[in-house]
């Protein structure tokens, strides 16, 4: 935001968060954050006195329009209050003081809890009297709707907001506030003038969008539009809401996306567009994607929209799927069950690591943390949800939201997989000097394989290595019953030649069909019979 | 006791007179758990956990997350609710975590308990749970503590403090023979360099600390001498010295000057002859010259404005006036042990504006009224003073880069001439 100063009480060191702004995001300003920076001399003195010079300081200095007061997580222990000490410094501004219980609660909540008391302080006295409909819209009035949660650190916010209010043109919408995200207080008093709110990053917004439906009566649209199939319901929910006819565009949406290649469109900036992922996923070349599976993480609101594109437009097969955001657990969980799968809600990232590995997918949809975990089984990997590290927030357009979002995801989500002539090759030659198993052409470098294998490759390969070993006592964990199915010779030998992206998931198929029927050593023909009563 | 050993050296030469300006304000400076993200490469068969909150956690991931880990080498043991609620409770979580921790990973030598500004203000002992820890686990697996706080340590004190960890459970030389301790982590192609020059002198045996593996601890004992090589260790020398070690203070080896004073004084304490000196370092302050001269024209006159940040501006600060020729408006940092450092002083031009610790919005006051040509400052400042017109050398990549000796001594001018050599390509 604009015209907002933040004072927080902080040990020294605690500014790195101002390189989140100034590298991750590349901000060319200082973000509007005073920091006390107490040392351990000045705990036996007064820490609280630092608090009220900072605030002085900071309102001589940057004149805001409000402060925000609060703690940092060792700020908490030495309870200084210095909310309430700056509240009792009579500031001719408002000054919002905040309690972010750091050892239990997370960024997501300390961002949604600050949205929520800033609004409330800016706006409680102008709220409508409990029980009024808010006046009818003239119709002769383009609706307004503010477009609530982008903020600073957010997945791709800055090009979502752009594609939003794309869209928004399109059904012949008005914007009227953007917030957090480059809004002034001034912007905040203006929120009541929209006719509903858009609550595009539930985890930021919904606590203040349901705080304004109880106090302006606005109402909320409530789909995300990320993925081809979430945007046209998007679009459809606000021609509801808005009470306006939208199905022009949604019918272009369906009837445009093989048209792209049409000269006078090439050449036209002013034809609205349609996503190319609709044809881009019909066309035969992706017909390789059907059924790969994958795994999701993030946060609920990504991981929600994820789980659609990736089972609904893209054709894979969701074989696990969860977030950190406990406050939308519930959500994610119903999304697990209609793909029959057990949610993973947890923000420890051994056991993320434990279900994908269990999962044995072929394709990982997570956060820079799963990242960490792909690299380490040898599983493709793209982000799609915070946290994020800098080429995360590239210099391209890249939103998630809307058609264009739905293009870059099409070419994100793609790009870590095989392609598919190198995928059939690999296939069915084992032996070239040069595209070896695991090998991927197109990204100039091989995945490691040995934890995607795991207990595969020893008995006949090289001594493990010591690395080896550690991925092995890992990935085999959940597992351990069923690792202990003897394989004979060629078993094993067979097992090898499945490609290497579906071998773990064979093998413990195959494993856990030979342990239902007592067979104690796996052979060549174990394995075919497996696959012909479970599948691929 | 400890300061004993360096009143054998009374320092004449120093200009102690030189005023400093102590500042006390928002400091814009990194916590001592930064020093994880160089230590953990330096010695790989070690492992850090911290012992914190979630902002601890996320600093480290921050800083050093933009790598994929296959295999993590550091991780937080995040305080919750229930451990700030009894101190009996944090302890066995502890023990549990750890636990936990050795048996996913049995290749660790080395567990430092890293220590947090919660843990110190909440008096989490760490101290007595390595000890116990280390009871448990020895010899398989040592475990130290350290506290890497934000109230007690700024960025580089981190590794001071690690270092310091360590050194009571360095092993005690049975003679005392004189032997060479190089203390600080050097890049591993600076550490070869070095041992090749002493050997060629006829110095050693030759020590580093900190050991590229945590498992090879080198030994401490009455004839250990101390040649340091990075400003900021203050405690470790100090420990070192209470050991019995003794100091050779000298000037840093930044530069051609400093590199030249640093082997000098270790050449004299070994009686090398000065012939024989100058024939070994001959042909590399050759070639370093050589390699400075360039970036000396393009730095020369230009003015510089050291920002706080890691305790090597002053010596970058001597380096940059006295070898590249530069004007330097002011030298910013974060605490200045006398003990370490004056040497370092006594070379700096007469005037220069020396400033201990910091209130960053003055700072940044005098900074934006100097306009210096070239501004070192931490990436917080970086982007934002670059949006403002102003050239800066981010100074974090001081600490990761291999900049000490002869053979650097251009690499280190250069990251000086790196952005205003950029400022001139860019034409949009």
């Amino acid at each position: 935001m604009e015209g907002v100063h933040y004072v927080l009480h902080a040990p020294q060191g605690d500014t790195y968060a101002d390189l989140l702004f100034t590298m991750i995001e590349r901000r060319d300003q200082r973000p509007p954050v005073t920091y006390t920076t107490f040392q351990a001399r000045d705990l036996g003195g007064d820490t609280a006195e630092m608090v009220k010079t900072s605030v002085r300081d900071a309102y001589n200095r940057f004149s805001p329009q409000v402060m925000l007061v609060g703690e940092s997580c060792t700020a908490e222990l030495i309870q200084d209050q210095p909310g309430s000490l700056a509240e009792s410094m009579n500031l001719p501004i408002p000054v919002v003081s905040l309690e972010l219980p750091a050892y239990s609660k997370k960024e997501n909540w300390g961002a949604s809890e600050t949205l929520y008391h800033l609004v409330r302080k800016l706006l409680l006295s102008k709220a409508l009297p409990a029980g009024t409909q808010r006046p009818e819209r003239d119709l002769a009035i383009r609706p307004k709707a503010n477009i609530i949660g982008p903020t600073a650190l957010g997945f791709r916010c800055r090009d979502d907001i752009q594609e939003v209010l794309k869209l928004l043109g399109e059904i012949g919408v008005d914007a009227n506030v953007i917030a957090p995200l480059g809004a002034t207080p001034e912007d905040l008093m203006r929120i009541p003038d929209a006719d509903f709110n858009i609550c595009l990053y539930p985890e930021i917004a919904q606590t203040t969008c349901d705080w304004l439906k109880r106090n302006f009566a606005q109402p909320i649209v409530k789909t995300v539009p990320i993925g081809v199939g979430a945007t046209r319901d998007f679009v459809a929910e606000i021609g509801e809401v808005a009470g306006i006819d939208v199905s022009q565009v949604l019918n272009r949406s369906r009837s445009e996306t093989l048209g792209n290649w049409n000269v006078s469109r090439v050449a036209s900036s002013a034809i609205p567009g349609a996503s190319r992922m609709p044809w881009y996923s019909r066309s035969v070349d992706s017909t390789y994607l059907t059924g790969k599976r994958v795994f999701i993480f993030g946060d609920a609101t990504h991981a929600i929209a994820a789980a659609r594109i990736a089972t609904e437009e893209l054709g894979f097969t969701l074989v696990g799927i969860g977030t950190y955001s406990r406050k939308f657990a519930r959500q994610v969980r119903e999304v697990a069950k209609q793909h029959g799968v057990e949610a993973v809600i947890s923000d420890d990232y051994l056991a993320v690591e434990t279900a994908v590995a269990e999962a044995a997918p072929e394709l990982v949809l997570g956060t820079q943390m799963e990242r960490h975990i792909a690299k380490r089984l040898g599983i493709p990997c793209a982000v799609i949800s915070t946290p994020i590290h800098v080429q995360d927030v590239p210099a391209r357009y890249s939103p998630q939201m809307g058609w264009e979002g739905a293009n870059v995801i099409f070419d994100d989500w793609v790009h870590p997989l095989m392609m598919g002539l190198e995928e059939h090759l690999i296939g069915m030659f084992r032996e070239d000097f040069e595209f070896a198993e695991g090998h991927m052409s197109h990204l100039h470098t091989a995945p490691p394989q040995e934890g995607n294998v795991d207990g595969v490759a020893a008995p006949t390969d090289e001594p493990v290595a010591s690395n080896d070993a550690k991925h092995k006592s890992m990935a085999a964990a959940p597992d351990a019953d069923v690792d202990s199915m003897g394989w004979s010779p060629d078993g094993l030998a067979e097992l090898k030649k499945i490609p290497f992206f579906v071998r773990g998931k064979v093998k413990r198929n195959t494993e856990k069909f030979a342990s239902d029927r007592g067979i104690t050593s796996i052979t060549v023909d174990t394995l075919y019979e497996a696959k012909a009563a479970i599948g691929k | 006791m400890a300061l004993q050993a360096c009143t054998d050296h009374p320092s004449e030469t120093v200009s102690s007179d030189i005023p400093v300006l102590k500042e006390r304000g928002q400091r814009e400076v990194f916590c001592g758990l930064t020093g994880i993200v160089w230590l953990h490469r330096k010695m790989q068969d070690a492992f850090f956990l911290v012992v914190g909150s979630r902002t601890c956690a996320h600093l480290i991931q921050s800083a050093a997350g933009v790598m994929i880990f296959a295999e993590p080498r550091f991780g937080t043991a995040i305080l919750g609710e229930r451990d700030l609620a009894g101190l009996a409770d944090a302890n066995e979580e502890l023990e549990r975590v750890v636990e936990e921790l050795l048996v996913r990973r049995p290749d660790i030598n080395t567990l430092f308990l890293v220590g947090s500004c919660p843990s110190e203000v909440i008096k989490l002992d760490l101290a007595k749970a390595a000890e116990k820890l280390n009871h448990r686990h020895f010899p398989k697996t040592r475990v130290l503590n350290y506290s890497g706080s934000g109230i007690e340590t700024t960025f580089t004190q981190g590794e001071d403090a690690c270092l310091g960890s360590m050194v009571p459970v360095l092993p005690s030389k049975e003679t005392d023979e004189p032997a060479l301790m190089v203390v600080g982590s050097l890049a591993d192609v600076v550490e070869d360099q070095f041992q090749r020059l002493f050997n060629q002198m006829g110095i050693g045996p030759v020590s580093f600390f900190p050991p590229r593996r945590a498992a090879d601890l080198p030994s401490v004992g009455k004839g250990t001498k101390l040649l340091v090589a990075q400003p900021f260790l203050s405690e470790t020398v100090r420990l070192l010295i209470a050991r019995g070690a003794k100091l050779l203070p000298s000037p840093y080896p930044f530069g051609i000057e400093g590199t030249t004073a640093w082997l000098k004084t270790a050449a004299e304490a070994w009686e090398v002859d000065s012939e024989k000196f100058e024939a070994v370092i001959a042909p590399a302050v050759a070639r370093a010259n050589t390699g400075l001269e360039r970036y000396r024209q393009e730095l020369s006159g230009r003015k510089a404005f050291l920002f706080p940040d890691s305790q090597l501006e002053i010596p970058l600060a001597r380096f940059l006036s006295r070898e590249c020729g530069m004007e330097l408006v002011e030298v910013g940092t974060p605490y200045i042990d006398r003990l370490l450092m004056d040497h370092e002083i006594a070379l700096l031009p007469q005037g220069t504006a020396l400033s201990e610790g910091q209130d960053v919005e003055k700072q940044l006051d005098r900074c934006r009224s100097a306009r210096p040509d070239i501004t070192v400052c931490g990436l917080g400042l970086a982007n934002p003073l670059e949006a403002e017109g102003m050239a800066t050398k981010w100074s974090i990549e001081l600490v990761f880069s291999p900049l000490h000796g002869y053979d650097q001594a251009a690499d280190l001018a250069e990251l000086f001439t790196r952005s205003l050599e950029r400022r001139k390509r860019l034409t949009v």
